[in-house]
């Protein structure tokens, strides 16, 4: 077997040979090669973390807006709301204000109204018993029958007030 | 060459020889020895130019020297913890250079230069001295520590002291042997089943089918030394980092 002859000067030469170039390889590895991948790499793991930090935070952005835009729709619909509410009770309120003035100036009317006829009552039935005394005293000078004007006058407010009743 | 008469020869592929005319006989420079600069090469050459595109989403190219990278990483960080991390240098040329080497071996004409127990034993005798003093300069003289385990019983360190040197300095044996072996084995294989196609083609009229059958094996060999190849590397490097992890933390 070739590789159990010590003897073979080759085999020293050849070990020698082996340290220098697994030593070369090793130095050419560790100072040239292996950083650039560890610096490709961390570049890119600083790159996802990056992104993803920006992800994150237009996330949160996203997400305060649209709480935001929640509380404020929920602000002016109550703000609606009141606004609604009050405008109801104003005009409620104007409604009962302007229903009792025109019942007062209706309720005044009718006052008026009532006096006058009272009015014109009293006047008519003033004149019907002034009529009728007059009427009476005719009526009894024509059968000759003499009576007190006040006697006729009484008799014929006992008969106007029976008749009005 | 592999034929010589009827006999077969497969010890032949690992003879050593000098290349680079008078100046490579001068300096005793090998062919094992252009293999191993070949290698090398190829390795720098992998990292370097494929790492040059610096892309943030990479190539095909940067891809492999990424994950061959993120590979060895792993599995430093992995069995080592994460102090083991100035140690992945080390480890990275360990395994690359074997990888290479083993697969280099498969080309036709290829010498493979991890088929040479000195070489093996070189490598492995590398990893025994670091892990040495590495517990040497971590530890101090608990290092010695490691051979008797605290809480066994005193009157069992007769036997356990010297199980445990004995285990401890059988470490770059088994770990050269096991990659010279496996290499030895595979290349011999493939050397005897490619001589009988050579032998069996030449048995007159159905000679040439004969020969179709170990033609067969080897294309299977072939495909199976790949897989030998890689992992035989790998448990190289792996259990460099097991017994790294034993010099940073002594158990």
């Amino acid at each position: 077997m070739p590789q159990l002859d010590f003897a073979n000067p080759l085999m020293m030469s050849k070990l020698v040979w082996l340290l220098i170039i697994f030593g070369l390889l090793y130095f050419l590895l560790k100072t040239i090669a292996l950083p650039r991948v560890a610096s490709v790499l961390d570049e890119r793991a600083a790159r996802i973390a990056a992104d993803l930090n920006a992800a994150r935070d237009a996330q949160a952005a996203g997400e305060a807006a649209l709480a935001e835009l929640r509380a404020s729709t929920a602000a002016a619909r109550a703000e609606a709301q009141a606004a609604i509410s009050a405008a109801m009770v104003d005009a409620q309120a104007a409604a009962a204000k302007q229903a009792a003035e025109i019942n007062e100036r209706l309720n005044a009317q009718v006052a008026q109204a009532e006096a006058q006829v009272r009015a014109a009552r009293d006047q008519a039935m003033g004149a019907l018993r002034q009529v009728a005394g007059e009427t009476a005293t005719a009526m009894l000078a024509r059968l000759s029958v003499s009576a007190p004007a006040n006697d006729v006058t009484a008799a014929v407010d006992r008969a106007a007030s029976q008749g009005a009743v | 060459m592999a034929v010589e008469g009827n006999s077969i020869d497969a010890l032949s592929q690992f003879e050593l020889g000098t290349v680079g005319g008078a100046i490579g006989a001068s300096v005793g420079f090998t062919q094992s020895n252009l293999h191993m600069l070949i290698a090398g090469a190829l390795i720098v050459a992998m990292m370097v130019l494929g790492m040059r595109p610096r892309a943030i989403v990479p190539g095909r190219f940067q891809s492999l020297a990424e994950s061959a990278y993120g590979f060895i990483d792993d599995m430093v960080v992995a069995q080592v913890g994460p102090e083991g991390r100035r140690f992945f240098p080390f480890v990275f040329t360990l395994f690359m250079f074997i990888l290479f080497g083993n697969m280099l071996g498969l080309f036709p004409y290829a010498f493979t230069y991890t088929s040479h127990i000195s070489m093996t034993f070189t490598l492995a005798a590398i990893v025994f001295v670091l892990i040495t003093v590495v517990a040497i300069v971590l530890h101090g003289t608990h290092f010695f520590g490691y051979f008797f385990p605290q809480g066994a019983p005193l009157w069992l360190a007769p036997i356990i002291i010297p199980v445990e040197i004995v285990s401890y300095i059988s470490r770059p044996i088994s770990l050269s042997i096991r990659l010279f072996a496996n290499m030895v084995a595979g290349h011999v294989m493939l050397k005897v089943f490619a001589t009988f196609v050579v032998m069996l083609a030449g048995l007159g009229a159905v000679g040439p089918f004969l020969s179709i059958m170990p033609l067969t094996i080897n294309v299977v060999l072939v495909g199976f030394e790949v897989l030998v190849a890689f992992l035989q590397a790998y448990v190289f490097a792996i259990l460099t980092c097991i017994y790294l992890h034993d010099a940073v933390h002594l158990h």
